[in-house]
């Protein structure tokens, strides 16, 4: 029977260090809805949503309440629209990123991820009708998120679709620019993507997966960071085992969750992601724990090393913790949706090369980026291009979501409101890489060895 | 299956009755309780047995927080599985 301590301690960690579950995603696959008819196959995606999450909101409302511990997201997974409305005789998927807004607003969903491409190595012509259709989708729906995975380790860089995405992302800043181009904040552009990631707005339910799946993302950066006010000064062998020890009791819950919603809604069990996922909420910072381990602000030397540290012990924590693991898992490094780098970006020790040189080491990538309206489709590319390397040569998952706020210039700052949080727009090398840009076609997948 | 139920308040007379009455008349059976105050204020953990309950969680969170509110209580029912997976392998 649980101790009066360890009841205490948990009930602290939900209440006081905002322990949630981040989100309980429901994977499901579009591939039996195909039909050469666009309005039969939209009737058939929203058919099939919403009569299989017809219960997710509410399994996951009672599973919050009976254990305590809250859930803040409830989401759907599909399979990439690309691959399902491929047989669409169409030149545009607008109408079923108008479906797919419709069923996640009837199931009470508040994103639906999987209006995505898988380009890395080349464009079917679905992922050529998914890719222009982008701009007029995002701006036309609310709860729709894309992603479009254009480089890994085993097939290189489509640096076509590189180019093309920096056009595609300024193209959907012009068309929502009313709302300071929140539709960029739906788009994430992957190297290396999971088939199985709970996250949005990255998320899709991957061609390898099985009808339904139930991914549970975890959470609680605070709960790490008030770990480490306990071993203040000591060494980093402490430092690793204090995070490795709170991961895996963080994980402990998401299992427990992610069963719990397996089991009530019939639906099998995918992958826990071990997540430390911020909001901006005070006390929910990734930045926090780095400085909690000695850095005056995040962005300082040393920044590196500090997430490198924090990323490999919650993975080694949380693995021991759920039977399966998958998705991103690791820290993120949202920068509008974290407390701590707003303050680091605004007191100037966060930049976005130290960024670049933070994704090398943690799960994802340049997440949530807001950058001046006037950045050029080059440069954006560029910025993507640097990320996708990053990916490819350390065979990990990059990601960029970058958003050029139309009106906006350095030292500006963008509302995004919710969980999106709020940014100060970052500065961004004014060099120009576009003849590079140009060029188009492939970078050839690298050799494995002789790694130095 | 276990609950945890953990009350947090001002202290005052007849907390203990309260909570221990809703949980007889319900058939809920008490296993273990913990209590203290701390600068005046009432804390306790009971855990409680809810094999042979005539009601729900749902039912007796309802009921304990309604009576909570009348006196003043933050008063929390939760499932024990949660504690137990958290620090139990």
């Amino acid at each position: 029977m649980s101790t009066i301590q360890d009841i205490l301690e948990t009930n602290r960690m939900i209440e006081e260090n905002k322990l949630d579950v981040r989100t309980i995603t429901m994977g499901i696959s579009l591939r039996d809805c195909a039909n050469p008819d666009t309005t039969v196959f939209c009737q058939n995606i929203y058919d099939k949503i919403t009569k299989t999450a017809e219960k997710l909101v509410r399994v996951g409302e009672d599973i919050e309440a009976e254990f305590g511990v809250p859930i803040i997201n409830k989401r759907i997974s599909i399979t990439p629209i690309a691959i399902a409305a491929e047989s669409c005789r169409t030149d545009s998927y607008v109408p079923v990123a108008e479906a797919l807004d419709r069923a996640a607003k009837t199931v009470g969903v508040n994103f639906i991820g999987g209006f995505s491409a898988l380009v890395e190595k080349g464009y079917t012509k679905g992922d050529r009708t998914l890719i222009a259709s982008l701009p007029e989708a995002l701006a036309k729906t609310d709860r729709v998120c894309s992603s479009i995975n254009l480089a890994s380790t085993k097939a290189g860089i489509n640096m076509d679709c590189v180019r093309e995405m920096g056009e595609t992302i300024k193209r959907i800043a012009e068309l929502t620019a009313d709302r300071d181009a929140i539709g960029c904040a739906k788009l994430v552009v992957f190297a290396n993507v999971p088939e199985d990631n709970p996250f949005m707005a990255g998320a899709f339910h991957g061609v390898g997966e099985a009808e339904t799946a139930i991914n549970v993302g975890v959470s609680g950066p605070g709960v790490v960071k008030r770990a480490l006010e306990d071993v203040k000064g000591k060494d980093f062998g402490v430092v690793a085992e204090m995070i490795k020890r709170t991961a895996f009791k963080i994980t402990r819950v998401g299992q427990l969750v992610a069963q719990e919603a397996s089991r009530r809604l019939g639906v099998p069990f995918g992958i826990i992601d071990l997540s430390l996922a911020p909001t901006p909420a005070v006390g929910d910072s990734v930045a926090h724990i780095l400085e909690e381990m000695g850095l005056e602000s995040c962005g300082a030397p040393g920044t590196t090393a500090a997430l490198a540290l924090l990323n490999d012990a919650v993975k080694k924590g949380g693995l021991m913790a759920s039977s399966f693991v998958g998705g991103l898992s690791g820290a993120f490094i949202p920068v509008s949706e974290d407390a701590g780098m707003i303050a680091a970006v605004e007191c100037g020790s966060l930049s976005l090369e130290k960024l670049e040189a933070m994704t090398c080491v943690c799960s994802v990538g340049l997440d949530m980026i807001a950058v001046p309206g006037d950045t050029s489709a080059a440069t954006i590319s560029g910025i993507i291009a640097d990320e996708a390397a990053i990916g490819m040569i350390n065979n990990k998952t990059t990601a960029v979501r970058i958003i050029p706020v139309p009106g906006k210039k350095v030292g500006d700052q963008v509302e995004f409101g919710g969980l999106l949080g709020y940014s100060p727009i970052l500065k961004v090398n004014p060099f120009r890489p576009d003849e590079f840009i140009a060029r188009g076609g492939r970078i050839p997948a690298p050799v494995r060895s002789l790694t130095n | 299956m276990k609950v945890v139920i953990t009350i947090v308040g001002q202290d005052r007379v007849g907390i203990i009755a309260m909570a221990s009455n809703v949980l007889a008349e319900n058939k809920i059976n008490i296993l273990n309780i913990n209590q203290n105050i701390v600068e005046g204020f009432f804390n306790m953990v009971m855990i409680a047995d809810m094999d042979n309950s005539l009601i729900s969680l749902k039912e007796l969170q309802q009921i304990l927080g309604e009576k909570g509110r009348e006196m003043g209580l933050e008063i929390k029912v939760q499932h024990e599985e949660i504690f137990e997976i958290m620090h139990r392998i």
